[in-house]
């Protein structure tokens, strides 16, 4: 909503009051302002000329010579290259010296030959923006009509120099969606009196009820019809000062009769529509739903097809309107107009919303129907269009309001205890200060010792339960004057569950490792959406998604990781390691939510580690990323129970691909992203992982129990193991570990090699195994005994013999 | 016999003087201590003293022999100090080139800004909540004071999967369910973090996907001043005990009244300047008084129990401590952009 200062001062006095201050106060007790506009801020020096001849120019076809009459004592020639320039009009002109808005210098020139002193303004020169300029003067400049005073400042007279206030409306303020409610309301904050329009005018003999019926079929949907008839009216532009007006509220001035209900539907907040009485054709209006199939054309030329659950104005045989939404084409009012019938209605709020969402128009009136209207306006808005229709539309208008008026217009009566209102905002306000705060928004209230009476007027839809009284009083007594205090109770203390320290975990031991966190979006598209996933199944689809990108809840978290690698490869980055930890989301039946499995992810490429200057550059490899994921195990009290096993993954390396088990459950992967999939999404070799943590956060780990330091020796034997190559090291590590009893307190493989020393075929594993007995010292003899042991079972099992 | 000692003396002292490394000190030991050295050829000759001059004759010898022994040993460690300095001088290397790098990943930051407004309200009692990003409408909407057909909760601006479910548009159905929980008994004191959806189209200030963090306090005879001094405490914790915090009326279905809070701007300090738009404040939350369909609707009896509510959007908090100009950067994942936040904040 857009308030113009100038016209505020109609209703409510504001001396004292700049706009500033005047918005600063209207936002701390209620109503954002969002901006203060003054559109030809620092114009000057632009006054109303009088266009005394226009000749063509003999050396500029487009070009006219004007000789303007600017007040002074000798008329200017200005050139003017405005297709619509003419003899005759009253103009804008820009004397030598003006600035106009972009900091644009009006200089004497010589155009073609010819002296050019000045320049004859279009409303957008002056600031006006484009789309509310009148039509007639949007491609050209602009014309005041013939009673503008000559010399006078252009500015002034187009009120561009006025205020406007632009305020940020919540749903719940319907009642400021009018110059009258806010006039309201800044009464009450500045404690001022409102004065309201006086409605007096004379009406002419004949009666309206004689000229047209009403009928209300769609009683529930179209409680109040009212309706007035104006005769004789002459089209034509309304007064600058309305123009202005409605400019400053982003409406575009058409003419007289439609500025009128256009003005009133500002000043009031009623919507209101003319009818050109003589197409509406037969006198009658029915107002009633839409039947099936039903057609119309509405104002902006498009046929809209109606539907059942439409609620439209008909002549009793075709529709002439959408109720509340848009005006037809076949009753519009226009240059040939004579008579007018005068709308004014009051249409379910339900109904409008429903209607101008199925056809994709919102309107100044739909916006307010929606929110529904004051109803006892209804009557006072017509009263008032009708009055403006007399004055600037020289209509007679017809005595009488013909229509229906079925709603109660009584006011809800709402009660609180003064205890109440100072226990929720912990505040030690008086009856008699509540009393005046409602005093100053003119609503009526009474109190009957501690407990206050409150009859909330229509005008205020929004006062409905006790809180919104807690809320009037709050606001307009000031949010400052609250006290601060922290809540009165049992404190308990406050912390993370099990499950989110074991998240911060993660975070902390991955970018400790060298992984920076990454957040991407859950929606992908379809194909996205189901690669790399751990549980593959259809993705969870949106009904309607704003673009097939962002179509489909993602399975993994993988494929958009892989996207922020490639974003910033192509960005030269040497080294990128990403995790996410995020939920991914399985449909289980469609009429149920879909499962939220948390995982966490991780994709890294290019160099693991480099240390240039000596000569060290390590590229990441497979167990660069498995270390990680070791010390995370170790950390999350789980590595006793975490096996991996070689695996074959869909868009993985088939030999680089191991799946990552917790006890029996398969809760992962990590391997190389599959050489193909490198290629088509540009990336080098990238490794990645993605785990379902519930099972990692629900794991129930050992406490944690100090055991003695040994105070024994170990004892160190290594062994070297040639095996077949096909033969797994996590295997033989094993079988060691299982063999070598409770003796072999550690195995580490410290070698791998296969090569020319070798035989095809083969390998060698060295591992480095540590007897202990944390009681006594081992006798050389134990060990042997426990030795063998373990060489006899590699063989046995693996077929591993000693490297020689 | 004594002039010889004083003079073997001398001459051994001087030579131990010019000794410049260990090897030749060693010489001038052997040459003068040794077996076969002077002072042994001396000490050889005793006998032919006579009784009195024997013992002191044997007395002095042993002092010259001493004292030689002495500057030796004192020349011995001169010259090692100087072997060893000599050695580490070698070995020195320029302690100015680039340290072998630890790779260290960082903290997104709406996970810092989460985090930190996390522990401020863990340290005043409060829980961490979470809920399901895929809602039901009527946890969503209706739970909260949005009945169907209210216009705040259009299908437009909203990601719907079937007529009843859709992606959570703000964090408050975690307040809804929690409260559900608690079966009309007090209190409630959480904050729930995390994602929210809205049909917005990606641009520098609008994103489909953010973060938003909210917190709920459910108790009897909770105020609006508790909302107020809880704010407050927020605010100066999380940007600086030097900031106001001014609470102006607005408007939400949940909560009655409803507010939203700014805070003095810290770069003009309240005089206007572009950042605050002219105005010397920055609107960082809403807030407001638990609406008491919501109480009733989560099993709550409105007539005993108040509460209030206030929920941000990290990415706004993030972008004002840290100057962010675009909210799409925390999604692009940028390394250049994340590696900045890489420095833990300690305040």
């Amino acid at each position: 909503m857009f308030v113009s200062y100038k016209w505020l001062q109609d209703y409510v006095d504001l001396s004292g009051i700049s706009p500033e201050e005047l918005a600063e106060k209207i936002t701390r007790s209620g109503i954002e302002v969002e901006g203060i506009e003054v559109s030809g801020k620092g114009i000057e020096n632009v006054v109303i000329g009088h266009v005394l001849s226009c000749e063509k120019h003999p050396e500029a076809d487009k070009l006219n010579i004007c000789s303007v009459d600017v007040g002074e004592e000798e008329p200017v020639q200005i050139i003017c290259g405005a297709a619509n320039v003419g003899k005759d009009q009253k103009v804008a002109v820009a004397k030598v010296g003006a600035v106009l808005p972009g900091n644009f210098k009006i200089k004497k020139a010589k155009l073609r030959g010819e002296a050019s002193n000045g320049m004859i303004c279009s409303l957008q020169e002056l600031g006006v923006e484009g789309k509310l300029v009148p039509k007639e003067f949007a491609e050209g400049i602009y014309n005041f009509p013939k009673e503008a005073v000559v010399g006078e400042d252009a500015i002034e007279a187009l009120a561009l120099n006025d205020s406007i206030l632009e305020l940020g409306l919540t749903p719940n303020r319907a009642d400021a969606m009018s110059m009258l409610g806010v006039a309201y309301e800044v009464g009450a904050i500045l404690d001022r009196k409102v004065q309201l329009p006086e409605l007096d005018y004379s009406q002419s003999e004949g009666r309206a009820s004689d000229r047209v019926t009403i009928e209300v079929e769609a009683e529930k949907e179209n409680p109040i019809y009212l309706a007035k008839v104006i005769e004789n009216v002459k089209i034509g532009p309304s007064p600058q000062w309305m123009q202005s007006r409605l400019t400053a509220a982003g409406i575009r001035p058409h003419n007289n009769v439609v500025d009128i209900t256009n003005y009133v539907l500002l000043e009031y907040g009623q919507p209101l529509h003319a009818f050109d009485l003589d197409q509406v054709k037969t006198n009658k209006i029915v107002v009633r739903l839409a039947k099936e199939n039903e057609k119309i054309e509405t104002l902006d030329d498009a046929v809209r097809e109606l539907k059942p659950h439409h609620l439209v104005i008909t002549n009793g045989e075709e529709p002439v309107a959408i109720a509340g939404v848009m005006g037809g084409a076949n009753s519009e009012v226009s240059g040939e107009t004579t008579n007018v019938l005068l709308e004014s209605a009051y249409f379910a709020p339900a109904s409008v919303r429903q209607t101008s969402k199925d056809h994709g128009l919102r309107s100044e009136a739909s916006s307010r129907f929606e929110k529904g209207v004051d109803p006892k306006r209804v009557e006072l808005a017509a009263e008032r269009a009708a009055q403006l229709l007399s004055l600037y539309a020289d209509g007679d208008v017809l005595s009488g309001t013909v229509g229906t008026d079925k709603m109660d217009k009584t006011e809800k009566q709402l009660s609180i205890t003064l205890e109440k209102i100072n226990r929720v905002l912990g505040m030690k306000l008086t009856v008699d200060e509540v009393l005046d705060l409602f005093r100053r928004l003119q609503i009526e209230a009474a109190a009957d010792q501690s407990t206050i009476h409150v009859s909330a007027p229509t005008r205020r839809g929004d006062l409905i339960i006790e809180e919104d009284l807690i809320e009037e009083v709050a606001r307009l007594y000031g949010y400052d004057h609250i006290p601060m205090t922290l809540p009165v109770h049992e404190t308990k203390p406050g912390g993370l569950s099990a499950r989110q320290q074991k998240r911060r975990l993660i975070r902390q031991v991955l970018e400790g490792a060298g992984l920076m966190q990454a957040v991407t979006y859950s929606l992908t598209n379809d194909q996205k959406a189901k690669e790399f996933a751990l549980d593959v199944r259809e993705p969870v689809k949106l009904m309607m998604p704003m673009s097939e990108e962002r179509s489909n809840l993602r399975l993994s978290i993988v494929p958009q990781l892989l996207e922020s690698v490639s974003y910033n490869l192509a960005r030269q980055q040497d080294r990128i390691a990403f995790y996410e930890t995020g939920s991914v989301f399985l449909e289980e039946s469609s009429s149920e939510l879909p499962r939220e499995d948390e995982h966490l992810a991780g994709a890294v490429t290019g160099l693991w580690h480099s240390h240039a200057w000596q000569g060290e550059k390590k590229p990441v490899d497979f167990y660069a990323v498995k270390g990680v994921l070791d010390l995370l195990w170790e950390r999350l009290g789980v590595i006793e129970d975490i096996r991996y096993e070689q695996s074959r993954e869909e868009h993985l390396h088939p030999g680089r691909t191991a799946a990552i088990y917790l006890k029996d459950e398969k809760i992962g992967y990590i391997g190389q992203v599959h050489p193909s999939k490198q290629k088509e999404l540009d990336l080098k070799e990238t490794y990645v992982f993605e785990v379902k943590l519930e099972s990692v956060y629900t794991y129930e780990t050992a406490p944690l129990h100090y055991s003695a330091i040994p105070r024994f020796p170990s004892i160190v034997r290594d062994i070297a193991l040639v095996v077949n190559s096909e033969v797994l090291g996590g295997d033989l590590e094993r079988i060691i570990k299982h063999a070598g009893g409770s003796l072999l307190k550690s195995v580490k493989l410290f070698d791998l090699y296969q090569g020319e020393h070798m035989e095809k075929g083969k390998k060698s594993l060295a591992f480095s195994l540590i007897y202990m007995d944390p009681a006594r010292t081992l006798t050389d003899e134990e060990v042997v005994k426990a030795h063998e042991k373990v060489l006899h079972a590699v063989k046995e099992q693996a077929g591993a013999e000693l490297r020689g | 016999m004594e002039e010889r000692l004083k003079q073997l003396k001398q001459e051994a002292t001087a030579q131990v003087e010019e000794a410049v490394d260990l090897k030749q000190l060693n010489d001038v030991r052997v040459a003068y201590l040794g077996k076969k050295g002077p002072i042994t050829e001396v000490l050889k000759g005793m006998g032919k003293l006579s009784a009195e001059e024997r013992p002191k004759m044997g007395a002095l010898a042993n002092e010259v022999r001493d004292d030689i022994t002495k500057s030796i040993e004192a020349k011995q460690q001169l010259l090692e100090k100087a072997e060893i300095e000599k050695k580490l001088a070698e070995e020195s290397i320029d302690v100015t080139l680039p340290g072998r790098p630890v790779n260290s990943g960082t903290h997104h930051p709406l996970t810092s800004v989460i985090e930190d407004i996390e522990d401020l309200f863990i340290s005043m009692g409060y829980t961490v909540e979470e809920g399901p990003e895929v809602e039901k409408d009527y946890y969503n909407f209706e739970a909260l004071n949005l009945p169907k057909g209210h216009p705040a909760r259009d299908m437009q601006d909203s990601f719907y999967i079937t007529e009843d479910i859709l992606l959570r548009t703000h964090t408050s159905p975690v307040q809804a369910r929690t409260m559900e929980r608690h079966q009309g008994k007090g209190p409630v004191k959480i904050i729930c973090p995390g994602k929210v959806y809205r049909r917005d189209n990606d641009d520098a200030t609008h994103s489909h996907q953010f973060m938003q963090i909210e917190g709920l306090v459910v108790d009897e005879n909770i105020r609006m001043s508790d909302l107020k001094g809880t704010l407050n405490t927020f605010a100066k914790k999380m940007f600086g005990e030097d900031r106001e915090i001014r609470l102006r009326p607005s408007f939400f279905p949940f909560t009655e009244p409803s507010v939203e809070m700014d805070i003095s701007c810290k770069i003009c300090g309240g005089k206007g300047c572009s950042v605050c738009k002219g105005t010397g404040w920055i609107e960082i939350l809403g807030a407001g008084m638990v609406h008491p369909n919501v109480l009733e609707m989560a099993g709550f009896d409105s007539k005993k129990y108040t509460g209030f509510a206030f929920g941000m959007g990290p990415e706004r908090i993030a972008m004002l401590k840290y100057g962010i100009d675009d909210i799409r950067h925390y999604y692009a994942n940028d390394q250049r952009f994340l590696t900045q936040f890489g420095q833990k904040e300690i305040k």
